[in-house]
This record gives structure tokens, C-alpha cells and sequence, in this order.
């Protein structure tokens, strides 16, 4: 099975990310990047269907050349080979924009499956997946917690609101956009470390003359929109005091 | 105009539905039309037609009854093509994230997600919606016609706008090729068994780290029975195994927006916030001060959650 999955490098969560003069994007020059923690699931996922029913995993990844450290992080946990698309305006575009670059770089090498996470941990838009699919002209199906390979396809298990679960068949080629948990990650040894280095990275230039459908042209920290009020004294005054608010001003209990 | 893509299962409306509609009638981009999709949608239009809109299409056809990608894509692009709106809003469900990216490839149109609202500057309409985490919140701007999909929570339902009678209802005529359907779905299950749908819950008693053990849950559920309700938790405890992941609220969660949120020990991480900031009176009950809890709640206790919530209790029965 021919798999590729697609993986985006994002700044790290803890990092407080401080809006440039443009307001139209973080800046991001003293940030520090890792693996978007949701494309790591994905990643597990491939590289145990790939350990079941053998095969390879491409890694494909959009972004400025700093996005090649969270490729061979990949290539060191297992995955095979790597491709990167290398732009450095990559870094802020749009769900769509990429989508359409991760689809000229992926359409000939006709991968049986496609993986990516659920979405990115900066932008969160959840759509690069879905949109890759429909650019590639294959079946997709979100929010993915099982994969089944059997004779004709594949039979996913997609979480869906409330607690409810479905299991929908797909046929190959197919993408799937996998849930957060869905395995245990594991973590790249130092053979696997030595190993990447000599794996290949195989570097694309975006599509020329893409125009985005859409930009941020404002970007700030969301104002407090709420007035606290702090109740204090012992428990038995807050507790009578934080009843009658809620009774009397909120009136949300009875 | 705009146009509202209602979401309904087995002729049941997705409340989340009415908020979409406040945020199109708040959007000022003309008229709003609100369109149903599925096998059966009589009673849900007729219930969507008491909203101040120009007009209730049913897109009915047997193919939509039990929910696909292709299906759903094939329908909207009909009927976006047949009633040339300007903008197509969506709550921003599970489902609406499963195909509204192949919509906006198949019409070529701008996609924005997780809207929080919209807003005017400079004579063009922006898309609010946040960025980082929540940490951020992003202005985006789009030159031509737009899908956009909106937070459960972010606006208010009772914003909605009612007509001063019901909005007509037409039927638009659909035609979905089930053979082209690459999708094959089965029926829905539960896994949990008492699970909840927490997003329609109308008060919910949620736990964090601040409870310390597994046994001490039990606080919080005879705070929630005196109250009427639901149990909720910050991931941590799920992780832990301490309560089922359908009790997880935050980004890896559940969405909710009830009447009331009690927050126990929750120190209130963004994963958490974003999924519960909704909530129209948030209480929260820490022993950190400086907890970010705090910037989002309406009222706040500090200190001990195993000294207040018994008085509390009290408090409720006396």
C-alpha cells in the first residue's frame, strides 16, 4: 500500500505568538517550530498500516525550508521517503492554497491512501484534507478513530457529535483526516534518527499564479468581553452569595 | 443574499442551526434564505420558517436521507448554482467540517471555518474567527463569494430574529446520482453507554485537575443533580480514564454553549476555553487566582473547591 501523509510544522504550543506590524501574521522569526501535533497521529496511523500490510510512506509537507527539520523528524520515525513543497509565503497561506500545492506535487505518484491530521494547530481550519481529496478527485472521510483494510477498500470508523460513532466504506484511492488518540505516538530511536539522513527529500516549487481566496488582513489578542465578579468570604458566605447571583441576577437555576 | 445550509438528522433540527441563521441575519449581506437538506424536511422547515428570513427551501430527495460526503456535495452545488447566493453559511458541526472544503473545490469559492461572527470595515464584510489556539483572533477577508462555517456558541440563539409570521416554504428540486456516491455508511452507534450530547445541555457541572482523585467526582455529580446537570471535564480527566471521553469538553472535545458552566478546578487552557466559552454564565471555582479561568467566568470563587461546592450544596437544599 502506496501511502503518503500530510504534515504540516506549526510553532510550538506554548509559544505566545506576537502579531507583526502588518497585523496580518505572527511574527514568527524567534518562535519555535515542531511537528503540528494532530499530523503526528496521522503519521502513527500510516506508518502502522504500512507495518500490517507493507508498502511505503511519503511525508508530504508545504512551507519555508525550515519545514525540512519536521520531515526528517518523520523520516527518523519510520516514514520513507519526503516531499516539500518549498516557499516562503507558504507559511501563511490559506487551506485552499495549499491544498492546490500539495495536489500538484502529490497527482502522479498515485498513493492508495492519503492521510492527514485533523487540523493545524496555528490556522485550524480543517479543511487542507477534505480539500486535498476533492483536488485529487478521491473519496474522503473525516474525524477518523479506526482503519480497516479489506479486499475492496477501506471500512473507517468516523467519530461523529455527542458520543455517536459510524463506520462508512470507501474505496481506494482514498483520504482520511484521523482523530487525535487514535494511537499511542511513538517517538524516533537513533537508528532511526541515523537512518533519516540518508533518506531522500525531495524538494517541489509551489504552483506559479495562485491567487488566495482569501487573507487575514487584521490579526489581535480578543478583548475580555466580561466583567468578573470575585466572591469571597468563608464558604458558607460565597456559596449563599454565588446561589442568590445565580438565582436572582443570572437566573439559570431555580 | 445569504444562505443558510440548515443541518438536521432524522428530522430533527441541529440547534446549532438557529445561531447560523442570527449570524446571517447579523451579516448585512441582504436577504437570508434558509435551505434544508434530507430525506424527510416538512417538520424541520416548518419549524425554520418562524425566523425573520425572505424564504425556506427543502431540498428533498431520498439520496440525502442517510448523510455522505458526495452526496451532500452534489446537492449544494446544485443548489448554490440555482439560487446564486452571495454567501452560504453552515453551523460549524461535524458534518459541515466532513464536506463543505470539497464544496468550496467544487465551486471554487473561498472556505472560512469556525467563524466567531462577522463585521464591516472599509466597506467590505470580514470574517471573525480565531487563530493559534484561540489565542489570536483573525480578520479574513474575501474578494469573491464565500462558504463560511460558525462556532457553536459564538452567537447567541436568542438573537435570532423572528418573522411576524412563517417565512414561505418551496421545494427545490434535487436530483443526487446514488450511484456515483463513493461513500458506503453505516448506521450510528454509541459507544458509551450513557453517552450525552453535551453541545444541548443546558447546565453542566465540569471537573479539571483541581479534583484531585477519581473519587472525589462525586462531589460534582450531587452538585449537578441538585442543579439538573450534565457532567463535563477538562481533557486531563479523560485521559486519566477517570470520566469517559464523551464527557470531554474543549477542542478535542465537545463544543457546548449551556445556560450555565460550573467550572471545578479547571485552570482554563485554551483547548478547554474554546470549547465551553460559550456558555452564557460561567462559574468557576479555583484555588489559583491567576488562573485564566477567571478572564472568562462571570463569577469566581477562589479557593477550595472541596470547602465551597459541599456549602453550595447546602445552600441549594436549605
Amino acid at each position: 500500500m502506496k501511502i503518503a501523509v500530510c504534515l504540516k510544522q506549526v510553532p510550538a504550543r506554548d509559544w505566545q505568538p506576537r502579531v507583526n506590524d502588518k497585523k496580518t501574521w505572527v511574527r514568527d522569526q524567534d518562535a519555535s517550530f515542531e511537528l503540528n501535533e494532530p499530523d503526528a497521529y496521522a503519521l502513527e496511523e500510516g506508518l502502522r498500516l504500512k507495518e500490517k500490510h507493507g508498502g511505503e510512506v511519503v511525508v508530504c509537507s508545504v512551507g519555508p525550508a525550515r519545514v525540512s527539520q519536521a520531515l526528517r523528524e518523520a523520516l527518523a520515525r519510520g516514514a520513507d521517503r519526503a516531499i516539500h513543497v518549498e516557499g516562503e509565503a507558504m507559511a501563511s497561506a490559506d487551506a485552499f492554497t495549499v491544498a492546490e500545492a500539495l495536489a500538484a506535487a502529490m497527482k502522479d505518484e498515485a498513493f492508495d491512501l492519503v492521510l492527514t491530521g485533523l487540523q493545524s494547530d496555528d490556522q485550524g481550519s480543517a479543511q487542507t484534507g477534505v480539500m486535498l481529496a476533492a483536488l485529487l478527485g478521491i473519496a474522503s472521510a473525516t474525524i477518523i478513530m479506526e482503519v480497516d483494510v479489506q479486499a475492496t477498500g477501506i471500512r473507517v470508523k468516523r467519530e461523529l457529535e455527542g458520543g455517536w460513532f459510524q463506520w462508512v466504506g470507501l474505496p481506494l484511492p482514498a483520504l482520511l483526516t484521523i482523530q487525535s488518540g487514535i494511537n499511542q505516538l511513538r517517538y524516533a530511536t537513533l537508528k532511526g534518527i541515523m537512518a533519516a539522513k540518508k533518506k531522500e527529500i525531495r524538494k517541489v516549487a509551489p504552483p506559479s499564479g495562485a491567487v488566495p481566496r482569501q487573507q487575514i488582513v487584521g490579526l489581535y489578542v480578543p478583548e475580555k468581553r466580561k466583567q468578573t465578579r470575585m466572591i469571597g468570604g468563608s464558604p458558607a458566605e460565597a456559596a449563599k452569595a454565588l446561589v442568590a447571583a445565580l438565582r436572582d441576577e443570572a437566573r439559570v437555576i431555580s | 443574499m445569504i444562505l443558510v445550509i440548515a443541518e438536521q438528522q432524522g428530522g430533527t433540527l441541529n440547534k446549532a442551526t438557529w445561531e447560523t441563521v442570527a449570524a446571517a441575519q447579523q451579516a448585512g449581506g441582504g436577504p437570508v434564505k434558509i435551505a434544508v437538506l434530507g430525506a424527510t424536511t416538512a417538520a424541520v422547515a416548518a419549524d425554520l420558517a418562524s425566523a425573520d428570513v425572505s424564504e425556506v427551501i427543502r431540498a428533498e430527495t431520498p439520496a440525502l436521507e442517510a448523510y455522505t460526503q458526495d452526496a451532500f456535495v452534489s446537492a449544494l452545488a446544485a443548489l448554490v448554482a440555482a439560487e446564486q447566493p452571495s454567501d452560504v453559511f453552515f453551523p460549524h458541526t461535524y458534518q459541515t467540517r466532513d464536506f463543505a472544503p470539497a464544496l468550496a473545490v467544487r465551486l471554487g469559492w473561498a472556505l472560512v471555518t469556525d467563524c466567531v461572527g462577522t463585521r464591516q470595515a472599509d466597506g467590505r464584510r470580514l470574517f471573525v474567527r480565531p487563530v493559534f489556539q484561540g489565542r489570536l483572533l483573525a480578520d479574513v477577508a474575501c474578494d469573491g463569494p464565500a462558504l463560511a462555517t460558525f462556532q457553536i456558541g459564538a452567537i447567541r440563539a436568542d438573537s435570532l430574529k423572528r418573522g411576524a409570521g412563517p417565512a414561505p416554504i418551496r421545494s427545490a428540486a434535487v436530483s443526487v446520482d446514488a450511484a456515483a456516491i463513493r461513500q458506503t455508511p453505516e448506521a450510528p452507534f454509541r459507544e458509551a453507554k450513557q453517552a450525552v450530547d453535551l453541545s444541548q445541555a443546558e447546565r453542566i457541572v465540569a471537573v479539571g485537575r483541581g479534583i484531585k482523585e477519581q473519587e472525589k467526582i462525586a462531589l460534582a455529580h450531587q452538585l449537578a443533580s441538585a442543579i439538573g446537570a450534565e457532567i463535563g471535564a477538562s481533557r486531563p480527566i479523560c485521559d486519566a480514564g477517570w470520566l469517559p471521553m464523551d464527557r470531554q469538553i474543549g477542542s478535542s472535545g465537545q463544543t457546548v454553549a449551556p445556560k450555565l458552566y460550573l467550572a471545578l478546578g479547571i485552570s482554563g487552557a485554551i483547548q478547554h476555553l474554546v470549547g465551553m466559552k460559550g456558555a452564557r454564565t460561567i462559574v468557576a471555582v479555583n484555588k489559583d487566582p491567576e488562573a485564566p479561568i477567571f478572564e472568562v467566568a462571570d463569577y469566581g470563587v477562589v479557593g477550595d473547591l472541596f470547602d465551597i461546592i459541599p456549602a453550595v450544596i447546602k445552600e441549594l437544599q436549605g
